[in-house]
């Protein structure tokens, strides 16, 4: 279940729905951020089903990634 | 005349579904259960794209198609161009020399006129690009709910060089597998403007001829087995079919497969495979192995077959089967889908 | 794509896969929840690449193959009528009820229409007023909150011609009816990220230690699925039963709170049936009272409508793993891909849809 994919927030709109344009790669999409008022232009979201679900924390996603990546051994 | 229908593959629906038009298993099993055995003859089941058949000391190859897209006009093209270019490949994919095409048109009463010169026009300008001429045509009209704005079918004739046999009679274990360019660009840009899952892309349509991709091939002193366009169910649809109407094997290399990023994101946010996403301009070629590379610098010399890529081999194991060979060197089974592919979120 | 192509790191894969065999003393039999990680198991051919005493089982993650063939019935004789618009996730249109499904309805001339988001269904409610729009409404706890925002939205709007058929479904109850079983061989669990990013992990902490088995939430990507499998298997070796969370980028432990909020407001929580499985108590949600008037079941009157599962079916054990594909009797005759019985089989990495694709192109 559950498909959700990170993309890159452009514009937010004030409003119920905080609908926004998220970026995927190449394509933009209008999804609603109402399940996340913290997000703003710049910000990475996911998002599953036309919603916004969670914040990427980018901080934690590069320190994941180092680990992810084994260029040390433990 | 009367004729036994026998149904060799029990239908699972007693109508036609939307899935009999997908591409995909349930079209072919409708063929194997319906119009082959009732049409049974040796041009028929050498199951090409084109027929060839042979008519007054000439060969000929005959092929009709028609166009149902939705939308009319998409990023990159329009019925019109579709209706022209898909006959125009059909014929090229059968090694012949396109030269004369029908146009029967059924149009929905209430369709604007204007709408229709468009799509003339697009028509016209694809046949003056592939050198053919519509010579024939036909037009009805029905009422209005009947018919969802335009269909067009196009008929074509071409001709085909003496001994020339191409098709996947011809395929055989260690020929190579090539594609002429990028996977997936008209199934994304006809689904950027449908409503329900629009998105903003600048993916456009790749629909286009491929007459000048094949005869690049067949004059280049290559090995042609097999041509293919890629048209509805995507690469996935044309391997399928060779692996199984010549009972060989099929491997790939993911990364070898180009797809443009615009399209694998579009894929991604979707959950559609892009393997499965319909092509409109794309040839799959089947080659003698040796002469793989020859076969994609003459590919790559002409500015529609710049993105062209080898991607894999025909094999001996597991006939009738295609295997993809994934970026961490695991292997999955690149199936048939039984209908269209749909946007998921599961 | 940005926070996906680099969890995708052919070489660094290879290099997990060699952790986890370093690691590895002894057999373990791990359940990944989700359909997403299934599909991604199955994308990136993961357990092709695990040691052989690890054995990743496929559970009952996806919310659209364990939809009760009730449910499905009721979506099909809703879709039919004349002045009803259906909406739905493109997953649910192959799904066979008793006797059809919608790609059978839309070709009968029902107008079915497969949207991307449950708000494109109200859009099509709004341009619509002289029709019913109906939408689908399945899920995990993931999608609740997006199909709880149409309701309201449509609330908002005033709109009278928007409603949901409810089906959803809750992880933790499945978990504790999986685990709870005396045939019970899974050691560890994989829990699902994105209904973990909704409501945060507090909920898998009892489960863990009642049934002393390590729950790690997973992203989707093959390093993602690689790290957690590792940290599950070090649990298991190590004899600890905790709960980890391998996809900290997004997933709090409290889970997203304004999610969290609207899903409340609009939902409770009810028994479900599961697909090839049967009740499981306080295992899904239905609409409020409050909200009743968008309840789908309520206005068209199909509180009675929907078939039974079918008896051969024997989904659940498959999905516990305690059954195989190729051991249950119903399995290639009376059910197969295109005939499917149960959650297994409807799902195309369903262990019985993906056993026998296999077994067909003798790759098995």
């Amino acid at each position: 279940m559950c498909l959700g994919i990170p993309g890159r927030v452009v514009d937010v709109e004030d409003g119920p729905l905080r609908l926004a344009h998220v970026a995927f790669g190449d394509v933009v999409k209008e999804v609603s951020l109402a399940f996340v008022p913290l997000a703003v232009p710049g910000d990475y979201v996911v998002v599953h089903a036309g919603s916004g679900i969670e914040i990427i924390d980018e901080e934690k996603a590069g320190r994941v990634l180092e680990t992810l990546r084994l260029m040390e051994e433990p | 005349m009367d004729f036994q229908l026998q149904c060799p593959v029990p239908l699972r629906h007693d109508t036609i579904q939307m899935a009999h038009g997908g591409g995909g298993r349930a079209m072919r099993d409708l063929l194997e259960a319906v119009m082959l055995p009732a049409f049974r003859n040796p041009a028929l089941e050498a199951r090409h794209d084109a027929a060839v058949v042979e008519a007054g000391g000439a060969r000929l190859a005959f092929t009709t198609d028609t166009y149902v897209v939705r939308p009319r006009f998409f990023p990159g093209g329009d019925i019109g161009e579709l209706a022209v270019y898909g006959t125009v490949n059909d014929l090229a994919m059968a090694g012949a020399r396109p030269l004369f095409l029908s146009a029967g048109m059924v149009l929905e009463e209430g369709l604007p006129i204007e709408e229709l010169k468009r799509v003339v026009e697009s028509m016209r300008r694809a046949a003056d690009r592939c050198g053919v001429t519509i010579v024939t045509g036909d037009t009805k009209v029905v009422d209005r709910g009947k018919g969802d704005g335009i269909f067009i079918n196009t008929a074509g004739i071409g001709l085909v060089p003496e001994g020339l046999a191409l098709g996947p009679a011809s395929v055989r274990p260690g020929d190579a597998v090539l594609v002429s360019g990028d996977l997936g660009r008209h199934g994304v840009a006809v689904m950027s403007v449908r409503e329900g899952i629009a998105f903003q892309t600048a993916v456009e349509s790749d629909c286009g001829p491929l007459h000048g991709l094949a005869s690049a091939l067949l004059e280049g002193g290559v090995g042609v087995r097999c041509l293919r366009d890629a048209t509805r169910g995507g690469l996935a649809a044309v391997l399928n079919e060779i692996a199984t109407d010549a009972k060989v094997g099929v491997e790939a290399r993911e990364e070898a497969i180009p797809v443009l990023p615009g399209v694998a994101g579009a894929c991604e946010l979707l959950g559609l495979d892009p393997f499965y996403v319909a092509c409109e301009g794309r040839m799959v070629a089947f080659v003698a192995g040796a002469d793989a590379p020859r076969a994609l610098e003459l590919l790559r010399g002409r500015p529609e077959g710049a993105g062209a890529a080898l991607i894999g081999e025909v094999t001996e194991a597991h006939p009738g089967t295609v295997v993809l060979r994934t970026p961490l060197g695991t292997r999955r089974v690149l199936d048939l889908l039984s209908g269209e592919q749909l946007p998921r979120i599961c | 794509m940005r926070y996906l192509d680099e969890y995708r790191d052919p070489a660094a894969a290879l290099r997990w896969v060699e952790r986890i065999r370093a690691l590895v003393t002894r057999p373990w039999n791990l359940m990944e929840v989700c359909g997403g990680q299934t599909h991604s198991i199955v994308r990136f051919g993961i357990d092709e690449l695990l040691p052989e005493g690890v054995r990743l089982i496929h559970g009952p993650g996806c919310p659209v193959c364990v939809t009760p063939v009730e449910l499905v019935d009721k979506a099909v004789a809703i879709a039919a009528r004349p002045e009803v618009i259906f909406c739905s996730f493109g997953d649910m249109l192959r799904v066979p009820g008793s006797a059809s499904d919608l790609f059978r309805v839309r070709s009968a001339g029902g107008d079915v229409r497969v949207v991307y988001s449950p708000l494109d269904a109200v859009a099509v409610a709004r341009e619509n007023p002289g029709r019913k729009v109906v939408f689908f409404a399945v899920g995990f706890e993931t999608t609740a909150p997006a199909n709880a925002l149409s309701v309201k939205e449509a609330a908002r709007l005033g709109l009278d011609n928007y409603s949901v058929l409810v089906s959803h479904v809750l992880v933790p109850p499945a978990l504790e009816a999986v685990l709870g079983s005396p045939a019970r061989i899974v050691d560890g669990l994989l829990a699902a990220g994105h209904v973990c990013a909704i409501m945060g992990t507090g909920e898998y902490h009892p489960i863990a230690a009642r049934h002393r088995v390590p729950i790690v939430v997973t992203a989707f990507e093959p390093l993602d699925l690689l790290q957690g499998i590792h940290m599950t298997l070090k649990q298991l070796e190590e004899g600890r039963a905790e709960v980890e969370n391998q996809y900290d980028r997004l997933v709090r432990p409290e889970g997203n709170p304004a999610a969290k909020a609207v899903i409340d407001e609009v939902f409770q929580v009810t028994d479900r049936a599961w697909r090839g499985i049967g009740v499981i108590p306080m295992s899904g949600l239905r609409l409020r009272e409050s909200y009743a008037a968008f309840d789908a079941e309520r206005i068209f009157q199909v509180q009675d409508v929907g078939g039974p599962e079918s008896p051969h079916c024997r989904s659940g054990e498959v999905l516990q793993g305690i059954l195989r594909p190729q051991e249950c009797p119903a399995f290639g005759t009376l059910c197969t891909p295109d005939n499917p019985l149960g959650a297994t089989m409807v799902s195309g990495e369903g262990a019985c849809a993906a056993y026998y694709r296999y077994r067909r192109h003798g790759l098995a």
